[in-house]
């Protein structure tokens, strides 16, 4: 009787210790939710390094899936060859137009440069990085990379596909890096529309079409208008493409990004030289702050 | 009767599998698949494990783990830590509360009470994550990440049922 008591009592209180420890498990999650939101520099090199340590695994990993990819596309392109040759070749006819123009207007450039005496831009430095987690949720547009400071990747450096904007470093490890997609609700991108020269920010939501917000000039944006980063803010070299608009409506006005986030492979991390969207990882020279002031 | 050391180190290194199988499962979310649907809404593989594993064998993925795969989900996926932390340790506190109701219960009913959690689930992912950016998150994604949730609980229970099958039958 009095062992059985004792068992029973031992029950009660593993039951409390449990109940307990779950209570704790709770209450650090939100502690942990504080502390993120107070974005100390602990949270985010915890972050890092973890990321890193996991880094060659899921690069293991998003090798042979990025084969699967490779042959599924395969069969998918045999299967629209004819289709996909008749759109090329009135795509080239187009092109070829277009490159006369081209051609006429590189010179007239060339020659207009000579003449103002224009200081060209700097050849950027690039580093090319394999993708190698595409954090697919509806919580957050990130993408994880394998190259890090190790690579010579810095905080805030833009990244592209081919020639379109995909997003920007937002965090750096060794050996990996994350990088906030244009579509993240974190992002924020200083744009122009390339015709109209009307300036906006680029505003994520986490679906696939961001927004134009805080639109500043000509409020004349329609559909089929080509959004380029903007210099402002010294976050990005001017005129990198970043979408098109698709809608200008109730929704208010979305863009559709030309990078396709499904087909990212490879992206190139690219060096302008600039202090970055986040300019607490390199300070603005004194001039620019003076300037500021003024 | 007291085993030998492989014994109870094929034992142990069985008791292992669901935490591992749960975290495999959070590794191949993240994998680039390259498929157009699959990049923005990807299911929430984990916490289909989380509450397969709740239900039943709590004793091999207990809160504490449900919590720490929650907080490496949000460090990997670069959501605001925590909140998925929180949200796998609620699905194991449910899952495994209510597991007496499940067991020798039909697979419909399994699913069917998966899909009520899972909707809590998400419904508080998306108010934690609402709450700590300070801007509403757009709920067509994640109601669509929902229903992929859903329809994958068959399948990945199915793979996990046989991986229980397989190293967990006696242990």
């Amino acid at each position: 009787m009095k062992q059985s008591s004792a068992a029973g009592r031992l029950a009660t209180l593993r039951l409390l210790a449990h109940r307990f420890a779950f209570l704790m498990l709770a209450v650090s999650a939100f502690a942990l939710m504080m502390l993120g939101k107070a974005d100390i520099v602990l949270v985010e090199q915890t972050r890092v390094l973890v990321v890193d340590a996991l880094a060659p695994m899921l690069e293991a990993m998003a090798r042979p899936a990025a084969t699967v990819a490779r042959v599924t596309s395969g069969i998918h392109e045999l299967a629209n060859l004819r289709a996909e040759n008749a759109r090329l070749r009135e795509e080239n006819a187009r092109l070829m137009r277009w490159q006369t123009v081209a051609r006429r207007l590189e010179t007239e450039t060339m020659v207009l440069h000579q003449q103002l005496n224009v200081v060209p831009d700097p050849d950027p430095a690039f580093v090319t990085a394999r993708v190698i987690g595409d954090l697919g949720s509806a919580f957050g547009h990130s993408m994880l990379l394998a190259a890090g400071s190790r690579d010579g990747v810095r905080k805030g450096q833009a990244v592209m596909s081919g020639e379109a904007l995909v997003g920007h470093i937002a965090e750096v490890g060794v050996r990996s890096s994350r990088l906030l997609l244009i579509t993240d609700i974190n992002a924020r991108i200083p744009v122009v529309i390339e015709s109209t020269r009307t300036r906006a920010i680029l505003t994520g939501d986490n679906s696939a079409r961001p927004r134009l917000n805080y639109i500043v000039g000509n409020p004349a944006i329609s559909v089929g208008d080509r959004v380029v980063t903007s210099s402002s803010g010294a976050a990005f070299p001017p005129g990198l493409p970043v979408g098109v608009v698709v809608s200008v409506g109730e929704g208010g006005y979305r863009v559709e990004p030309f990078a396709r986030r499904h087909q990212l492979e490879f992206v190139s991390i690219v060096d302008y030289g600039l202090g970055g969207i986040l300019p607490f990882e390199r300070a603005p020279p004194d001039r620019r702050r003076r300037g500021r002031e003024e | 009767m007291k085993s030998s050391v492989w014994v109870r180190m094929d034992t142990w290194v069985r008791h292992l599998i669901p935490a591992t199988a749960t975290i495999f499962l959070l590794l191949i979310t993240v994998v680039p698949t390259r498929l157009t649907a699959f990049a923005d809404i990807a299911p929430m593989l984990p916490l289909m494990g989380v509450y397969y594993w709740a239900i039943y064998r709590p004793d091999l993925l207990p809160a504490w783990l449900a919590f720490a795969i929650g907080l490496l989900g949000d460090i990997v996926g670069g959501t605001p830590l925590g909140a998925n932390a929180l949200v796998l340790l609620l699905v194991q506190g449910t899952a495994a509360a209510q597991r007496r109701f499940f067991l020798g219960k039909s697979f419909a009913v399994t699913w069917w009470a998966f899909g009520l959690l899972a909707a809590g689930a998400i419904a508080l992912d998306w108010l934690l994550v609402t709450l700590i950016v300070g801007r509403v998150v757009d709920p067509a994604p994640v109601l669509f990440e929902y229903l992929m949730t859903l329809c994958c609980f068959p399948l990945l229970t199915w793979v996990l049922a046989r991986t229980q099958m397989a190293f967990l039958l006696d242990v």
